[in-house]
Formats: C-alpha cells, structure tokens, sequence
C-alpha cells in the first residue's frame, strides 16, 4: 500500500520521473530480465577479464594437446581446437568480438534509424511519403544476401560488417521511429516549443528524441540479439572475421564440423552464444513490458 | 478489390527494378574481374573471356544487355560451371530449396499459430509458460546452432536419422533440416499470435460480441481469430526471406543440393553471374511473396481494401 | 405493484492487481421494473460501469463481483456462462459508450447483426436478414438495403450507435443497458439519439439502465436516478424530485455545476472543489468527506448507509437534512 502511494505522489509531482521510476519497479520485479542481465554482466566481465587469467594466447598452438576435451590438468578448461588452441580463450575472444559487433551495428542502425524516422514523421507530408517508400522497397530485398555479395566482393572486414549490419537493420528502426514521432507530434508539448519559435531541428532533438526514449530502448534491446546473429550467421559460412581471429558464428561452424569426435568443440561456444541470445531477449521483453504495461 | 490488386501488381515492379540494378551495381563494383583468381592469362585469352562475356563493352550497354536478358527471364551463363547457364542451375537447386523452405512455413504456420492461439486463451497459466519458454528458446537458438545440435543428437548419439544427404527428400532426410528451419519462425509466429490475440481480447468489439450472447468458441473463431491474425500475415514477408536466409546454412549443415548451397560455393568461387541471379532470383520471389500477402492483407481487413 | 424486473442487491466488484485487490464496486443495491429508465449518474471512475458490466459477466479478466442481481427470478452472477449467453443479447442487451470501437471493423453489419438472431432466435439466413434490415430502417438509417452489407468503418459515429442500438433490440430485450451512449458522440447527433431511445422505449415498453455523467440526459430520458460516488451510491430518488430539492450534498454540488440558460446570473459556475480519492486510497469513512462542506466528526468515523428519506427516496449522508 505504501509503495503504490509513493508512487502517486511522485507521479503528481514530476510526471516525467514518475513514469520512469514505474517502469523501473516493474522491470526489477520481472525475474527473467533480472536474471539475465545478472548472467549477461557476469558474461560480459568474463569475456572481458577471462582472457588474462588463462595462460594461453588466443592463437598459440599447443602441439601437446590437439583436440583435447576439457581438462584442468592441462589449463584447457575448455578443452581445444583441431589444430591445438585453447578453446577457453578462444570462447571469450570470440565473445568480444559478437557482443564489439552487436553493439556498434545496433549503433549504427540506430543513428541512422532514429535520423531517418523522426525526419520523416516530423516532416510528414510528401517528404515523408517519399522517405517511408525508399524504406519500404528497401525492406523488400533480400539484404543477407548483398551482405555475402558484399563480404565476397571487397573482401572480409570488420569494418565491412558493422556497416553492413548496422545498414540493415535501420529499417525496423525508422519504422518505428516515424510512427511515434507522428503521434507524439500532435501533442501539445510540441505546439507550445513551436509556438516559442523554437525551430524543426530544435524541435526534433530536444522534444521528440528524448520522448521516443522507450521505445528506442526496448528496440534496441531487441536489435542487439539479431545484429549477433547475423554475425555469427556470416562467420558460420566463412564470410565473417578471419583467421586467426574469430568469433562465436566461427567457432560454432568449427565445432560443427569435427563435433562428432570432438563435441566439446561445438558446445561451448554454442552455449555462450544461445545464452547470450536468451538473456538479451529476456532483458529486451522485459523492458517491453515495463515501459508498456498494457501489453501484458 | 482488383483495382487494389492491380495497383500492388504495378507497385512491385519499380522494386524489382532497384534490386536488379543494386545487384548489377554490386557485381561491377567489386574490384577485380571473374577470371581473376586464376593465374593471369594471356592477354588475348583473356581478350576473348572478356569478348564472350561481354565484359569489354561500356558498362551502360552491359546494364542494357543484363535487363533485357532478365526480361527474357535469361539470367546468363554461369562462370564456374562452365557448361552450365545460371537458369538450369536454379532450375536444378530451387525445387529442393521450394520443398525444404514450404515444408519448414508450412511446419512454421501451423504450430506457430496453434501454440499462440492456446498460449494466449490460457494466459498466465503453465500452458502459457511453457510455451512462452519454448518459444523463447526457439528465438535464441539460431538454425546453425540447432542443426548441427539436432545432428549431434538424432544422427551421432541416437543414430536414428541420418546426419545428412537428400535422397530426393525422403522424410528420414527433411525432418531434420525443416525442424531446424522452422523452429526459429515457429517461435516468432507463437509469440506474435499470442500477443496480437491478447490484445483482440482486450478490445471493445470482442465485448459486444460477448454481450450478445455469443458463445466464447464463436467469440474467438469468429470475431477474435481474423484480426489477431493480420500482425501475422505481415510478418509472412519477413517470415519467406528468413526462410530463404536460413536455408542457406541448413542446406549447407545438412549437405543438401539446393540453391542456397549454389549460392554460398557460387559466392566462395566469386561466380559473378551464379550469385547475382540467385539474388535476383530470390529477390523476386520475396517480392512476389509480398505481393500475395499483401492481398490476403487485403482480402482480411475490410478497411484496407478502398 | 409487481416484483421488479431487476433487483441488485450489495454488489460489489473488485479487481486483482499488482499492487493488492482494489475495490471498485462497494455494496451497490437498486432495483428498476418492467418500462423503467434509471439513470445511474457519477463521475468517471465511480464504478458505474463495472457495475452494469459485473451483471452480463462481463468483467475484464482479473475482475470479480459478489452480491446478488435477480433477474426475472434468476440470480445473474451465479448463472452458469451457458445459461448466462442465452440472457445476454437475448433478455438483456447492452450499448457501449464508444461505437467506433464497440462494432467488429472486420464483419459486416449483416454478419454482426443476423449472428444475434441466429443464436437466439434460431432464424434462418434470409429471415434474419429481413428482421435485421427492419430494424435498421427502425432507426432511422436511410437505404438499409445497400447499407446492411457494409463494414462499420463506412458508418459515421452516429449511424454506428444507430446500428448499435439497433442490434441491441433485434431481440425485443426486457432490459437494455446503454453504458454513456451519447459521450461519444457529437451534441446534435446526441440529441438525435436520446430522442431515439426514448421514441423505441416507449413503443417496446423496455426497461432501460442508462448510464452517463451527462445530467442533461438523465433529465431528458430517465424516471428514477441514482448517483455513484467512489463505487457507492450515495443519493437515488424519482428525477423530479432529486433535480428539484437534492437531499445529498455531492448531489447538489453536480446539479449547481451545470451551466443553465434559462437562470442567466452572471456569477461563476460552480464547481465541486478537490478530485475524488484514487481508487487505491479511499478513506475509511464517507469517501466524498473530504470535497464536502458540511463534514463533522462522525464522517470520518464510518461510511453513512443508504437510508430511505421519504418515499422512494433514500440518501448515504450523515446529515438529518442538508441545510
């Protein structure tokens, strides 16, 4: 009782802080996104810290043990590679470079995105009409495979990937975006900076871009596990990072192939890469569900 | 309705266009020509690849030549395989990608559907848990991690299926792969039932239905069913290029001889022609696939159709 | 006189949420005979919806209510949901506030329409069909031929709360419940569908629940009123009566505030100050204490009862009589 009266008061008081401080009580009181961001950080320190406390490099080749299963003896806690690296190390390496690649695409796709949606939903008219055609066409190619024709053509690089990722998935971005900005531009809050002569530019980064806050956020929470995915997909067909760098898509195409003999192989990585996966997808709901409560 | 139809025929062309064109764009902008990899060749070895295929002409002739040949529906000859034209390789590959990628929406549709249908009418009970869980993992497990799982499982350990291979699909060698295939959409298409039939549930006319006296089966069949559906049959478009997408890898998991593993060896041995036809080939068919469920968009919600 | 139509007896609704059971409905009775209109009248959150929802059934998910409401001899809050369908639409029919929402945008109002007769009725196709078109052309929707085959996205908000009332009457109910049937709607066509109702009430000899916080409406269509304070009710009577000499304070406060043309005065409207208490915080005596000028001691100590002033009138007030 207590608690929903706080929160009546606060709300009376600053509405703005209010809805924010709901929205965080819901999202602590929801486990599954608890728990998986409890088990994402844990990940992310790991993959983060874990490389130094093994004694191996990521691409030293221990000629003793080659496709060894896991074993403490040795320091090959998760066993190792077909030509005889440390798939511990080569986990956690491979895990900087998913969670590098999933985080700088989603910024991408999300600068791009929420540029190109609030112009069109604050625009509106033609220009909008016109923007929201490009997006549609756009969104009907089959943009994985110019993502391949691209990666074959200019060769693989990681820079190549965050670009070509990110540019992907700033359609879904957009979409969103301009629907929003649209609603939110009727609002009265608009009219009134409009009315104090403040300009379109003004307009769209001080009062639109902070209110699509939610949902951005719940997006990009979302974007991050796909972008993720799309990496691994390319490094699973050999489009993705290079030898001897690697990452999780690369190693769970590595393992594929030898996990007959060596499962061991196959399943770190494959685990890290699904938990991963689980988590962010957790989070992602349930911030959904915090900030839009209806939808429960 | 068929002037509605007849406008979202006309629209898809423009679309088409800009994906032949981006494709065209890509292929000459790469750096490097076909023949490239090889040890250079004599000059005029070389003169005469580049005179067969065109390749010396001015790029706007060449663009010229490569649509009209696409209005032909002639995609041109393959570079590897030297014999062969682009076209009787897709005419070799696709219909055993058709049938693989119909199986895994179909597979999709039904229990994705089915399992949101129950998931949302039992909302916040165990059934709606474990599916809402399954699903989840569904989503988190991309289809190269789960092939490859499911051949660990099915094919090493139980020995039951076999690991790999075609066999002219024979269900021993589709089960596998169309589980893997289906799996992630499945898990889309129960999560996005049952929320859009939440929320049908939630609105005003579902009440007025109910206020009538309408028996709750009729509720649902007949007045909750069509507009929880419609999020679901937009997202069929997405739901055919995943499909598409995710075949490549199954394909090449499972070892079988569809397009999708012509495309990844195509793209590995820089076949210029075999790639860009594939795109374009699969371009088309999302295209058309939208078209259609744009029509069935249609053909649900009255309100679009004027 | 005869045994009303519908006795409601203490019900009361409440609702299981996140932050603990919330009561919306507390202990409401009222009863309303055979060709009567009752105007239960409140502000928004008062709980005079989720009464008239609690007697179909209709409930959201997460609500439930307790109490008795006899229904010609039946009690419809503990009618098993198949006997209960065969009330719904059929007996007791219901019109919502919100008619572009209320209609299925995906059926045809034929479909919306025969489906009640069919269930009911057991009428074939074409029968249902021509009761359906008869009972458009009832309510005054021009060419009903043409019209009965289109979707309600081709209605304006008037025509669909015509089609409204008109399926809620297909069946020749004993009881409609028309929950703010003009809110939505705009002032000339509100008119036009006040109008409606009571031109049908009288032809049918329907009862009628009519719910709104519009006091023009009530004075226009109903017999008897009762005004729902904080999911109470707090004062009933005859509409004569309680228009012209309020016995409730809140009651008085909602009649003053209504602006009036023919006592042109100069003076400020006046206006009931305060908001009433959120559903989470009511207090525990008389909900309407604290907006009331004439609250004393025992006001804070309990909530008044419904106690009967003279005849067929009864108040929940602490006061003897309103000075």
């Amino acid at each position: 009782m207590s608690s929903v009266e706080n929160i009546q008061t606060m709300n009376a008081a600053t509405p703005g802080r209010g809805l924010w401080h709901d929205a965080w009580l819901r999202l602590i009181r929801n486990r599954a996104a608890v728990s998986g961001a409890v088990i994402l950080g844990f990940m992310a320190l790991l993959v983060i810290v874990g490389p130094y406390l093994s004694p191996y490099a990521f691409d030293h080749i221990d000629w003793e043990h080659i496709s060894t299963p896991p074993d403490l003896a040795s320091g090959h806690v998760f066993g190792t590679d077909a030509v005889g690296r440390d798939l511990f190390v080569r986990t956690l390496y491979g895990g900087r470079l998913s969670l590098a690649v999933g985080l700088a695409a989603t910024l991408v796709s999300l600068f791009i995105g929420v540029a190109y949606g609030a112009t069109a939903g604050y625009l509106g008219g033609r220009t909008d009409s016109v923007m929201m055609r490009i997006v549609d066409i756009l969104y009907a190619m089959p943009f994985m495979f110019f993502v391949i024709l691209l990666m074959v053509f200019f060769g693989r690089s990681l820079v190549l990937i965050f670009v070509a990722i990110g540019a992907i998935n700033w359609l879904d971005m957009a979409r969103i975006v301009r629907g929003q900005t649209l609603s939110l531009k009727q609002k009265e809050f608009i009219e009134s900076a409009r009315a104090c002569g403040v300009g379109s530019a003004g307009i769209i980064a001080r009062h639109i871009v902070p209110n699509l806050l939610g949902v951005v956020i719940v997006y990009v929470t979302l974007t991050i596990p796909q972008v993720i995915l799309v990496e691994s997909f390319l490094s699973f067909l050999g489009l993705g990072v290079q030898e001897p760098y690697t990452s999780w898509g690369a190693l769970v195409n590595e393992g594929a192939q030898g996990m007959e003999s060596a499962p061991w192989s196959l399943m770190f990585p494959a685990v890290f890469l699904a938990a991963t996966l689980f988590c962010l997808n957790f989070i992602g709901d349930g911030l959904r569900d915090a900030l839009d409560p209806q939808d429960r | 309705m068929l002037a509605f139809a007849f406008k979202r025929f006309l629209g898809a062309w423009p679309t088409l266009l800009i994906l032949a064109t981006l494709a065209f764009v890509l292929v000459r902008a790469a750096p490097g020509g076909p023949f490239d990899v090889e040890k250079s060749l004599p000059p005029e070895i070389q003169a005469n690849l580049d005179r067969q295929y065109h390749l010396d002409e001015p790029l706007a002739k060449q663009y010229g030549r490569f649509l009209a040949g696409l209005a032909q529906g002639d995609l041109g000859p393959s570079f590897q395989y030297k014999d062969y034209t682009v076209n009787e390789l897709i005419a070799t590959g696709f219909p055993v990608s058709l049938r693989l990628g119909a199986l895994a929406m179909g597979v999709a549709l039904l229990l994705g559907l089915s399992l949101g249908v129950i998931a949302a009418l039992r909302q916040n009970t165990f059934t709606d848990y474990a599916v809402m869980a399954t699903a989840m993992t569904g989503i988190s497990i991309p289809n190269f991690v789960m092939a490859p799982l499911l051949i660990l499982l099915f094919a090493v350990a139980l020995n039951w299926l076999p690991a790999g291979g075609w066999e002219g699909g024979h269900w021993k060698h589709t089960l596998l792969p169309v589980i893997a295939l289906s799996l992630p959409q499945v898990a889309y298409i129960a999560r996005l039932t049952r929320g859009s039939m939440l929320e049908v549930l939630r609105s005003n006319f579902i009440r007025t239905a109910r206020a009538k006296g309408v028996p709750e089966r009729w509720v649902i069949l007949r007045h909750a069913l069509r507009p929880a559906l419609l999020p679901v049959v937009s997202y069929l478009g997405p739901a055919t290029a995943a499909i598409v997408t995710g075949s490549v890898v199954v394909e090449q998991i499972f070892g079988i001889p569809g397009l999708g593993r012509y495309f990844v060896q195509g793209a590995l041995n820089r076949d210029y022609t075999l790639v860009m036809g594939v795109v374009v080939f699969y371009g088309a068919l999302i295209v058309a696939f939208n078209l259609l469920v744009d029509l069935i968009y249609a053909w649900l919600d009255p309100r679009i159709r004027y | 006189m005869t045994a009303p139509l519908l006795n409601v007896d203490a019900l009361s609704v409440h609702f299981a949420t996140a932050d603990g059971e919330l009561c919306a409905v507390d202990g409401v009775s009222f009863a309303i005979s055979k060709g009567e209109t009752l105007g239960i009248v409140g502000e928004s959150g008062s709980g005079k919806s989720q009464t008239v929802l609690a007697l179909l059934g209709l409930l959201s998910a997460n609500g439930r209510a307790s109490g008795r409401a006899v229904f010609n001899g039946r009690d419809l809050l503990d009618l098993p949901i198949r006997d209960l369908n065969q009330v719904r639409g059929k007996e007791v029919s219901m019109i919502f506030q919100d008619p572009m929402t209320s209609l299925n945008p995906y059926l045809s109002i034929a479909t919306q329409m025969t489906e009640v007769l069919a269930l009911h009725q057991r009428l074939g196709r074409s029968a249902a069909r021509a009761q359906a078109l008869q009972m458009l052309a009832a309510v005054g929707i021009a060419a009903p031929e043409r019209r009965i085959d289109q979707y309600p996205h081709e209605f304006s908000g008037g025509m669909r709360q015509r089609v409204m009332i008109a399926m809620a009457l297909l069946c020749d109910p004993h009881l409609l419940i028309a929950d703010e049937p003009t809110t939505a709607l705009d002032v000339t066509v509100q008119a036009q569908t006040v109008g409606l109702m009571r031109e049908l009430q009288t032809q049918r000899d329907t009862a009628i629940i009519l719910i709104t916080h519009d006091l023009g409406v009530v004075a226009g269509l109903c017999d008897r009123i009762a005004v729902m304070y904080a999911g109470r009710i707090v004062e009933t009577g005859p509409v004569d009566a309680m228009f012209s000499d309020p016995q409730h304070p809140y009651t008085r406060g909602l009649l003053t505030s209504v602006p009036r043309l023919d006592e042109i005065t100069g003076e400020r409207l006046a206006t009931i100050p305060g908001n009433p208490p959120a559903i989470t915080q009511r207090p525990r005596g008389c909900a309407y204490r604290d907006r009331c000028a004439y609250a004393f001691a025992a006001c804070a100590e309990h909530p008044p009862p419904l106690q009967t002033v003279i005849n067929g009138r009864a108040k929940a007030c602490h006061l003897e009589v309103l000075p």
